[in-house]
């Protein structure tokens, strides 16, 4: 259990995915932030206004799919690295994780690196399609990563180091 | 004889952010700092805050308290004393401070008590053992003085130091075996728990340190599961090789000044220990005497901001100073400090807060 483990379990994650329909459309911020804690930044991150919070900074944040563009603005700016994007419609085979990374070394576009799933277990060699520096101030990266279409709900970190330059 | 306006001790979040609150209402204002700078905890903390905006959430606090010391550094009603260490608070309102080697004597109109928080320890066989840490001293290697502190960590406590420092030291490239927690439950951000559970440290909770082991030095901790009862299970050791063992095991308030200085003091459990009973705007029972931040009762370092904030305006405008702003102001840092607690995670604040309340204080408690 999240509570016991900080691994979020299956029921705790279908409270927060978009529905099968909506990730057939294209990429969607998958915030997996389960606890109400005091915090918002992703409400301003958010440029299309899809993350609000009803009541005060304390609740859950909720997003809105249709306005989700799956841009991955929020994915550096949630203090809490808990906001990933997935699109589903990157290729037949492919699917492409976005992903908050603060480890150094920063892999590169093109290097391999070994997939984790939440629980830091391997996941096997993907590709990292795209490497976003979250500039001077904010200091996280966003990492895309090519995922087998299978894993793109089980892919959510890379290892740190190691990194291949081809497969 | 120094005579100064208002005197805030500790220059961490809740000093630094109550003299420039005092600072921009006109008081003048001198901060006495311990340490050989000031920022308080912000110095290590390399991760992003929570909070609202207000706060400064999103950014690290590294930055937080570079701009707060920038922004106090810069300001001509502020000065600030660093290693200096105040000795004492008398029955005529004289602060006593090591200053420069010297025995300093201040006379504040004001005082401002923002001393923060010391670790709490753990007792088990070998933890006298160099290699043992507390996990703010961790901090202070890796984030301030660039030391590696070791190959290899267990990290005991789960609460959000735990999870943070455990998460530093993977960043700095330091194995963590494992972080226990005796509670059956995580105590810190789950957020936090994920993401070090993702890169693949595991989060056990129910789970104690037996011992220490190691000739002359750690060499590695027996842990066990626990019961119900706190009691270890038979036949669940297991032997964790680790070269340093980290203590995240709670806060105390660091309150000796106030106790001092005459204010009355309460044990609340929810705040950590004894606290001074302070009244809606930060004064203690002691007139013109104020506490903000851990010292009155441990929370996250965005209270700690806020309610240095509280006190700062408080006590300034005890003086005289910002005579229009003053309601506002106050109204605004208290509904903060209401949305900072408001959820879940604040209940235990709620109630320690409540307590105060019940014997005498009124502090801010929706």
């Amino acid at each position: 259990m999240l509570i016991n483990d900080g691994i979020p379990t299956k029921d705790d994650l279908d409270k927060i995915y978009p529905s099968p329909e909506r990730l057939a459309k294209g990429p969607v911020a998958i915030v997996e932030c389960f606890q109400e804690i005091p915090c918002n930044p992703c409400i301003k991150a958010c440029k299309q206004g899809a993350i609000t919070m009803p009541r005060d900074i304390n609740d859950l944040p909720l997003v809105d799919v249709e306005l989700c563009n799956g841009c991955g603005l929020c994915i550096s700016r949630c203090p809490g690295l808990a906001i990933f994007v997935v699109d589903k419609t990157y290729s037949e085979d492919m699917a492409l994780v976005k992903l908050p990374f603060e480890y150094v070394p920063i892999p590169k576009a093109g290097q391999y690196a070994v997939a984790l799933d939440r629980a830091g277990q391997d996941l096997g060699w993907c590709e990292v399609k795209k490497v976003i520096s979250g500039g001077k101030k904010n200091m996280t990266y966003t990492i895309s990563l090519a995922v087998p279409q299978e894993k793109a709900m089980e892919v959510r970190n890379i290892r740190v180091g190691g990194y291949k330059d081809g497969n | 004889m120094n005579q100064v306006e208002i005197m805030v001790i500790g220059g961490g979040p809740a000093g630094l952010c109550a003299a420039l609150a005092a600072s921009s209402l006109g008081a003048k204002v001198l901060i006495a700092e311990r340490d050989d700078i000031a920022g308080g905890q912000l110095v290590k903390q390399t991760h992003k805050f929570f909070g609202s905006e207000k706060q400064y959430a999103g950014d690290r606090g590294i930055q937080i308290g570079q701009m707060l010391l920038d922004n106090a550094q810069a300001d001509p009603n502020i000065e600030i004393w660093t290693d200096s260490t105040v000795l004492g608070i008398y029955e005529d309102g004289i602060v006593t401070v090591e200053h420069e080697g010297a025995h300093a004597k201040i006379k504040p109109e004001r005082i401002i008590i923002a001393t923060g928080a010391a670790e709490k320890f753990l007792s088990f066989p070998g933890n006298d053992l160099p290699g043992i840490y507390g996990a703010g001293a961790v901090q202070t290697l890796m984030n301030v003085a660039g030391v590696k502190p070791a190959q290899s960590v267990l990290m005991v406590g789960a609460g959000n130091i735990g999870l943070i420092v455990s998460y530093q030291l993977k960043q700095a490239g330091v194995e963590v075996s494992a972080v226990i927690e005796g509670l059956p439950t995580i105590g810190g951000y789950l957020v936090h728990a994920s993401k070090i559970q993702r890169a693949g440290i595991p989060v056990l909770t129910r789970h104690t340190i037996l011992e220490a082991y190691g000739d002359g030095k750690v060499e590695g901790a027996v842990i066990a599961e626990i019961n119900e009862k706190w009691q270890p299970i038979p036949g669940t050791e297991q032997k964790i090789p680790c070269d340093a063992i980290c203590l995240a095991v709670g806060l105390s308030p660091l309150t000796e000044l106030a106790w001092q200085a005459g204010c009355e003091m309460a044990y609340i459990r929810e705040l950590s220990g004894h606290v001074p009973i302070v009244d809606d705007y930060l004064e203690t029972t002691r007139p013109g005497i104020y506490c903000a931040g851990d010292v009155s009762g441990i929370e996250e370092a965005s209270s700690a901001m806020v309610e240095g904030r509280l006190a700062g305006i408080s006590a300034a405008a005890s003086l005289g100073f910002g005579k229009e702003q003053v309601e506002e102001l106050q109204k605004a840092a208290m509904s903060e400090l209401d949305e900072l607690r408001a959820g879940p995670m604040g209940a235990h604040i709620r109630l320690g807060l409540e307590k105060v309340a019940a014997k005498g204080g009124s502090k801010i408690c929706s």
